[in-house]
């Protein structure tokens, strides 16, 4: 039967298309839209076991009359201490330090690039990465060098670190020794502009008070760090210390996702339902048109059932090859999303499954009305010798 | 008829009414025995394609007994009627219906589709079939590549295909020329030599001269039924 219903397709080729365009289209958006959510989760899921979700931030919240508040100098030092701490790090902001391509801009367009003392084990904790030169070291973090983060090197227009490559930082030249990478973790360090501690100290009048404390905890030990490191950065004022955990973020975003996946799918359910509803439409006109090859299939004995399973069968393969071509098209859309935003390409097996098994479902609803009509059809009716 | 001959279409007291009022067949009684070609003649709506169409089991009569074959058509369920048609009963039309972009082979094949043939079977016989109405050298041929003829021809190699007791023809001269009409007729009564039971409806006078026995009908009655000795 599959044979005999293949042959009606084959007589009309465009119509073929025409129909099982626009339930391709319905599983392909579904396909496309289920695939690109999860390829996109798989990337953040990816992302937070690289980073690591132990990281513990403690910054400035405001004091009682609304200034930032900064925190003691012995705040590293103290949360170090803490039990199940891993490392620690800091960086103090340098408010009065702005940051300038050359000296010859002027002094109102900073640019919203903050300038802050970091120090040397911060790319460890925060887990940045150098996209071009060197982190500070122990001998750079005492001289006037700078290492960029990644939208602030965007912002002053340079591609990459140069030995001879300086900028007008806090009123004097400091050399760019390194650019960083983007960091998932610690956004604020991508518009920053970062010299050593001591450099800090030495050049551009910094106290030596750390404004946010970075540090990695014990995975298990997390919540009950973060409970506790509010008062053991500033015992005096644990109010004016904010503690975050910033992969929860990420994690939220991952989330958020899936709601908005729920609506596309509803929608791709509709474009569904319009293709099945296409493909109805094409089997009643063709039933419509073959009342004589009808009339002579039951000539040459076919029952009422058979004629009835040509059509049901003509339906199914409509719809099954609509299905077939948006399984494909999807999958090919979701790669080719993924991998320009680089994230890996994942195709859940559930949604190609399941847009196949709803493909047979609407073929065969579509394809039952125009079946039994075709089957009703009195021959003499259907050969109209008369 | 003469002698105690096997009766393939047995028709009694058959009427067909349709609504509306209009009666296509008005008590009938017909016999037809194995081996017989007969002619059923008459003006168009004189009620020969439904006669066709009754003993065809492709129509139901609204009154009256139809037996072909032995079988009696009223108790029989959609099914049985069906292989019925498939294996003892052979159809040829007027506009041949014939499968379109379809190879003749294949379409004659077609002629077993509902028989439970093997797809190998069915396209052996078929190009024995073929063979048998002298188109052996067109087997690959589409409908559109065969002349009005040969497409009747194919079509009647459909219809025997499955070596059925009763072959159906319905004006299968209508949609020819003169000269080709008559090739096929020649055909017909070749068959019909080699033992099939043909009924060949026609309106025309020159092809009903070709069978022996001609049945007349009128109004939906039969009107006159002569045998002529020595065709």
């Amino acid at each position: 039967m599959l044979r005999v219903g293949g042959h009606g397709l084959r007589a009309r080729p465009l119509r073929v298309v025409l129909s099982a365009l626009g339930i391709a289209i319905g599983i392909a958006a579904m396909v496309a839209v289920v695939g690109i959510s999860t390829s996109s989760r798989a990337e953040l899921n990816r992302l937070l076991d690289a980073l690591g979700t132990n990281l513990l931030t403690a910054g400035p919240g405001t004091t009682l009359f609304g200034d930032a508040a900064t925190l003691p100098d012995e705040a590293v030092a103290m949360v170090g201490r803490i039990g199940s701490v891993g490392s620690v790090s800091a960086t103090g902001k340098l408010a009065d330090a702005k940051v300038y391509r050359s000296d010859a801009i002027p002094e109102a367009q900073s640019g919203g690039i903050a300038t802050l003392a970091a120090r040397t084990d911060l790319p460890d904790v925060v887990g940045a990465t150098v996209a071009s030169g060197t982190w500070l070291n122990d001998a750079t973090a005492q001289y006037p060098a700078v290492v960029l983060g990644a939208k602030a090197a965007e912002h002053l227009g340079i591609g990459a670190a140069r030995p001879d490559l300086q900028i007008w930082l806090g009123g004097q030249w400091a050399t760019v020794v390194g650019t960083l990478d983007p960091v998932p973790l610690a956004p604020e360090l991508d518009l920053a502009a970062l010299v050593g501690w001591q450099a800090g100290q030495r050049y551009l009048g910094f106290d030596g008070s750390p404004t946010t404390v970075y540090t990695r905890t014990d995975p298990d030990m997390v919540e009950l760090v973060r409970s506790v490191l509010a008062a053991t950065v500033n015992p005096a004022q644990p109010n004016e210390v904010e503690v975050s955990r910033p992969s929860d973020a990420l994690a939220a975003q991952a989330a958020a996702d899936v709601t908005f996946t729920g609506l596309l799918l509803g929608l791709g359910a509709v474009a569904l339902l319009v293709g099945g509803i296409g493909v109805a439409n094409t089997m009643v006109i063709s039933v419509l048109e073959r009342r004589a090859e009808i009339g002579l299939r039951r000539s040459l004995g076919a029952t009422r059932g058979q004629i009835r399973l040509q059509f049901l069968a003509e339906a199914l393969l409509l719809s099954v090859l609509g299905g077939g071509a948006g399984v494909l098209l999807g999958t090919g859309v979701t790669a080719v999303s993924a991998s320009l935003q680089g994230w890996p390409t994942v195709v859940p097996a559930w949604v190609m499954g399941g847009g196949i098994a709803a493909t047979v479902v609407i073929g065969a609803l579509a394809g039952l009305y125009p079946a039994i009509r075709a089957a009703r059809l009195a021959p003499t009716e259907a050969l109209a010798t008369l | 008829m003469s002698g105690r001959a096997e009766a393939i279409v047995t028709l009694r007291g058959v009427s067909r009414d349709y609504p509306g009022g209009v009666t296509a067949l008005r008590d009938v009684d017909l016999d037809i025995d194995r081996g017989e070609m007969v002619a059923i003649v008459g003006p168009s709506g004189s009620g020969k394609s439904t006669m066709l169409n009754v003993m065809g089991t492709l129509d139901r009569p609204t009154s009256g007994e139809v037996v072909i074959d032995g079988f009696e058509v009223a108790g029989l369920s959609d099914r049985e009627l069906s292989a019925l048609r498939a294996r003892r009963i052979g159809f040829v039309f007027q506009h041949f219906h014939l499968a379109p972009g379809v190879p003749a082979l294949d379409n004659v094949a077609d002629g077993l589709l509902y028989t439970g043939a093997s797809l190998r079977q069915r396209r052996e016989r078929a190009a024995r079939a073929l063979e048998r109405v002298g188109l052996g050298h067109r087997l690959t041929h589409r409908p559109h590549q065969l002349s009005g003829g040969e497409q009747q021809r194919t079509a009647i190699a459909r219809a025997v295909v499955g070596e059925p007791t009763l072959l159906l023809v319905d004006e299968p001269t209508g949609a020819l020329d003169s000269h080709t009409g008559e090739s096929l007729m020649r055909l017909l009564t070749d068959l019909h030599d080699a033992g099939t039971t043909i009924v060949v409806i026609t309106h025309e006078r020159v092809v009903a001269a070709y069978l022996p026995r001609q049945v007349s009908m009128l109004d939906g009655q039969v009107v006159a039924d002569r045998t002529v000795v020595g065709t």
